[in-house]
């Protein structure tokens, strides 16, 4: 029973992979494609390793895909906010359908 | 002429699938495990994300989109390590799931701050 639940983590996350994939290449724009693909990846991949815990159960192999979900849950946002800040500092334009830059009114407020 | 690009790979994508039902991955050292059917279309269809991604790496406008693509294509491979662990009984591929984790997290503020234009101790 375990281990159907397991197959069943993983069956989700196989198909939050597939659709933020599918955003990072159909997206307009460096922003989209960031928040597209790195919420869908990052969450596929938390539950592919929560259900390779399940099917291992309490072994070597199951507590370090916990502390590898744990530790994947805690850094990938900070990378996705790290580029994210690096790419408008560099000047890379909006999508012309854009509506609001807030980032860019607090950059021209300090100057 | 863009219908007709869309028909082109409409009919590549429909073909990779159906590729997928028909024909799982063979695992050559393992061909007796369980759930054996189930996890080889699992890894074909993480290969496939991971080629979409290269695909962004191959061609995106600016570096930018080639930095969030390799940073992505880093989260996948952890989660195509742990499946190779339940499908093969090897625990050693979650630890290059983890080694790799910490290799994408370095390697995406790194580029980062590269695009941004600094230097690394700021």
């Amino acid at each position: 029973m375990i281990n159907i639940i397991g197959l069943i983590f993983i069956s989700i996350g196989i198909a939050f992979d597939v659709f933020g994939c599918l955003g990072l290449v159909r997206l307009p724009d460096v922003y989209c494609r960031l928040q597209a693909a790195t919420k869908c990846v990052t969450l596929g991949t938390c539950s592919i390793l929560f259900g390779t815990f399940l099917i291992v159960g309490f072994t070597a192999a199951g507590m370090k895909s916990l502390l590898c979900m744990i530790f994947l849950a805690l850094t990938a946002p900070v990378a996705a906010h790290a580029i994210a800040r690096g790419a408008h500092r560099a000047g890379v334009k909006l999508w012309k359908g854009s509506v609001v830059d807030k980032y860019n009114e607090d950059k021209e407020g300090e100057a | 002429m863009k219908i007709f690009r869309w028909f082109i790979s409409m009919i590549f994508l429909v073909g990779i699938i159906i590729f997928i039902i028909i024909r799982p991955l063979p695992f050559l050292f393992y061909p007796d495990l369980p759930y054996i059917g189930f996890l080889g279309r699992v890894l074909y269809i993480i290969i496939l994300a991971c080629i979409l991604c290269l695909y962004r790496v191959w061609r995106g406008p600016t570096g930018a989109d080639r930095i969030v693509a390799i940073d992505i294509l880093g989260i996948l491979i952890v989660g195509l390590c742990a499946v190779l662990t339940i499908s093969t009984g090897r625990s050693w591929y979650i630890d290059i799931g983890i080694a790799w984790a910490l290799q994408s997290f370095i390697c995406a503020l790194a580029l980062s701050k590269y695009l941004e234009g600094k230097g690394f101790d700021d």
